[in-house]
């Protein structure tokens, strides 16, 4: 359901971060993006979204070029394409409740989301949701005062509100401790199957790459060296993903 | 092996610093002295200065507080509503002006600079000449000094607003519009609730110094205080003078507590 | 399943902000009516207002002589009233900080500064056009003292701050008062008086292209009497080359803080361009 083909990317001329990646994702599963530090796997996942613009290379999304499409087309498409933060990128002095919401303004007119006029059914799901993320009660608690845990949760939340097609995760579990990151893996993992949306993760920690992901896509030199099932991650095609010069070419 | 013996040598400042930290002294001093000789001031008027300084004082003392009732307390409190008015017209004036020379809201350089130079003109602009300005449009009276008061604060609320906007965290923003959140939502979500307690300090502090530029006004026409003030000066009468001033020092002192409390309510979180 | 009942208003109603608001605006509604402020007035004034533009443009620079004299006689009221007031506002700055002096110096010395503060420079131009008579001598006398008001707060403020734990360093090395002072503290209130003195600077510049409306110098009065004489183009002219000198004035102001804040030397200053070097300084504005 997204189609990637012959993405590259490259900040400063002549340097690829991406070179001609080629990459299916199925409408299911949990598809996790390793690799060592600068080898584009966070440029590639925000190519989808066009949060950076591709050099070139086409990405298909619900029968559309996402990158030919004009800002405005991009924006309508952007709603069914939730995305999961690092740094959470929560608005802090906004409550849970609006920064819920705050996933669903692509559909609710400007005027209306100022004066907080959200449609009786998002309300409701937002509700629903909070209680799925294990939010329950923390409506009207402005998100500054949140534990870094929380706030992913509120984060996913955010992202599962638009309903989306597909779900984008930028390294989600970074900026948190050990325990809370498994909690947090499987709360995305557990929500995406449940409703039947496939996920994106690009992620560095390998062992919860493994554990979570149906499949496994491995990077080194803005390439794909490795795809395939957790299970086929031997320890030598992790020492080509990330260690060793190859990647310096 | 040379540049080691190079980079052995502590200095406090790199031989180009240096050279600029002199010619800025040497700039300075050579602005003071070339004013110095070149002023046009009569030296025994220097000489005499604190002499008449002193003699202006005693002169004002006592201060005529009868005149109060009548002639300064309404005026006084023109003044404020001068202030208060103006501030709450150049907020909203100023709002879409910072927006636009913003340059992470506005990337379009031509309008940044014209954005700026909308700011930089009002703040240049003193409010007595803004004021001298709008009396000569709407005649004398309190709606040209309102308007004064509001044109030379845009000037000061747009480019913090501006500012302000600039040093927003992009996170939550980038966040916004991988949601597909319209530009105007980005505004009022995301940009908006981080700028909120910047713009309603900014707004306290540009009332507190406008409560002071509104006091002048008058002197120009523009209503409130100030006229009360002409008329005394050109009379001569110090006495009354004295107690306008007095006033005007009660009213200044005021507003700074009403400043110094609300901020310090702001400052407790919601 | 469904609990809605339970559940909490996702948007509660801040009875005190909307208290707050509706206070507002029946506080605007009352404050124009008290001003005299009606429509007809605006409207009538509006149309003045065009024909008042039309005279305004083009700007006349024919008489740039006596614009030039002017500014350069504001620019000299701005430079000896800066150099005055600073020079002024050291010790008494440092007579007013609460920490470094006793009790019966610093509240004379605050005082001082309350009184140098609370007054428009305009009006204490006034009062000195009325002790000394009229001219520069004025204008530089009041704007010293309002320059005073300023720069020693902030300075005095700005000692009160420092951390005395440097002090009692120097100090403990047997350092001589004057070295105590000048190694520590000074070198921690060093950038933040640059700051103050090139923003002081500046703010005197502004007020003294004013200070001339009421007689204290400068172009301030050859404005105000082309306006009375209704030389709208000529007045046009003074405007802009006010507005240029104060943008001057605030570019030279962020070199001299670039070269003593951030260090930098006159190939960086001209390298990184009109761009603001350095990030923001301290919000120091008191009338900018």
């Amino acid at each position: 359901m997204l189609s990637i083909k012959r993405l590259s990317k490259a900040y400063v001329a002549g340097k690829p971060v991406l070179i001609d990646i080629d990459l299916e994702i199925a409408s299911r599963g949990i598809t996790a993006i390793i690799g060592a530090s600068g080898t584009g796997k966070s440029t590639l996942i925000r190519c989808i979204n066009r949060l950076v613009e591709p050099t070139s290379g086409a990405i298909e999304f619900e029968g559309r070029d996402l990158v030919k499409l004009s800002r405005a087309s991009l924006r309508q498409a952007r709603r069914h394409i939730g995305m999961v933060f690092q740094e959470y990128n929560l608005v802090e002095r906004l409550t849970v409740m609006e920064n819920l919401l705050s996933g669903r303004l692509g559909y609710v007119s400007a005027w209306r989301a100022w004066r907080r006029k959200f449609p009786p059914a998002d309300i409701a799901r937002a509700f629903e949701l909070l209680d799925v993320v294990g939010l329950a009660g923390f409506a009207n608690q402005r998100a500054d005062s949140l534990s870094g845990g929380q706030r992913q949760r509120v984060g996913i939340a955010r992202a599962v509100m638009q309903q989306p097609s597909l779900l984008l995760a930028d390294e989600p579990t970074s900026s948190l401790d050990p325990k809370t990151s498994v909690e947090v893996m499987q709360l995305l993992t557990d929500i995406a199957r449940e409703r039947g949306i496939p996920v994106v993760i690009n992620m560095h920690d390998v062992e919860l790459a493994k554990r979570f992901s149906d499949r496994i896509v491995g990077m080194a030199g803005g390439k794909v060296v490795f795809d395939g099932p957790p299970g086929e991650l031997t320890d030598s095609m992790l020492k080509s993903i990330y260690g060793g010069e190859d990647w310096l070419h | 092996m040379a540049e080691l013996a190079h980079d052995r040598i502590w200095r406090r400042f790199t031989p180009a610093q240096k050279l600029a930290r002199f010619a800025v002294y040497l700039v300075i001093v050579a602005a003071i002295v070339a004013s110095i000789r070149t002023v046009e001031v009569i030296p025994e008027f220097l000489a005499d200065a604190p002499e008449q300084v002193v003699d202006l004082l005693t002169r004002m003392w006592p201060p005529d507080t009868a005149y109060y009732p009548k002639g300064v307390h309404a005026a006084l409190i023109e003044t404020i509503h001068i202030a208060s008015l103006g501030t709450l017209l150049s907020l909203l004036l100023a709002l879409p002006v910072g927006l636009f020379a913003a340059h992470n809201i506005c990337p379009y350089l031509p309008l940044n600079l014209a954005a700026k130079l909308i700011l930089v003109s009002s703040r240049s602009v003193n409010s007595l000449v803004w004021a001298l300005l709008f009396v000569g449009v709407f005649g004398p009276g309190a709606l040209a000094g309102t308007l004064a008061i509001a044109f030379r604060s845009i000037g000061f609320v747009g480019k913090l607003v501006a500012e302000a906007l600039e040093d927003s965290q992009p996170g939550p923003i980038e966040a916004l519009s991988a949601a597909g959140a319209p530009g105007a939502s980005l505004l009022s979500f995301g940009y908006w609730p981080q700028i909120k307690p910047a713009f309603w300090s900014i707004a306290l502090f540009r009332w507190d110094i406008n409560v002071r530029e509104s006091a002048v006004l008058g002197l120009v026409g523009a209503g409130g205080i100030g006229m009360a003030l002409d008329s005394a000066l050109n009379l001569f009468q110090w006495n009354r003078v004295a107690v306008i001033l007095l006033a005007i020092f009660a009213v200044v002192i005021a507003a700074e507590i009403v400043v110094t409390v609300a901020r310090k309510r702001m400052i407790q979180p919601q | 399943m469904n609990t809605a009942a339970a559940r909490p208003d996702p948007f509660p109603v801040d009875g005190w902000k909307r208290a707050g608001w509706l206070l507002l605006a029946v506080y605007v509604v009352y404050a124009a009516a008290q001003m005299d402020v009606s429509w007809d007035r605006v409207v009538s004034g509006l149309h003045n207002a065009r024909h008042f533009f039309e005279r305004l443009f083009p700007p006349n620079f024919s008489r740039w002589d006596l614009l030039v004299k002017g500014l350069g006689e504001s620019l000299q009221i701005a430079v000896l009233a800066s150099a005055l007031g600073i020079a002024l506002s050291l010790p008494i700055g440092l007579a007013a900080s609460r920490n470094l002096v006793p009790a019966w110096m610093s509240w004379p010395a605050r005082l001082l500064i309350v009184a140098a503060r609370s007054f428009h420079p305009v009006i204490v131009a006034i009062l000195f056009v009325k002790a000394v008579g009229f001219g520069a001598l004025a204008g530089i006398l009041a704007l010293a003292l309002a320059s005073i008001g300023f720069t020693a707060k902030l300075f005095a403020e700005a000692i009160e701050e420092i951390s005395l734990k440097q002090v009692e360093a120097v100090r403990a090395t047997g350092a001589p008062f004057g070295s105590v002072i000048g190694i520590g503290v000074l070198p921690q209130v060093f950038a933040r008086f640059i700051g103050f003195a090139t923003y002081q600077l500046d703010s005197n510049l502004r007020n003294s292209t004013m200070v001339g409306i009421v007689g204290a110098g400068g172009i301030g009065g050859t404005l105000f009497a082309a306006f009375q004489r209704f030389d709208y183009d000529f007045v046009c002219a003074i405007l802009i080359s006010i507005i240029a000198l104060i943008m001057l004035g605030e570019l030279l102001a962020t070199g001299v803080r670039a070269i003593f804040i951030d260090g930098a030397s006159i190939g960086d200053l001209f390298r990184r361009g009109p761009r603001a070097p350095g990030g923001r300084h301290e919000r120091l504005l008191e009338d900018d």
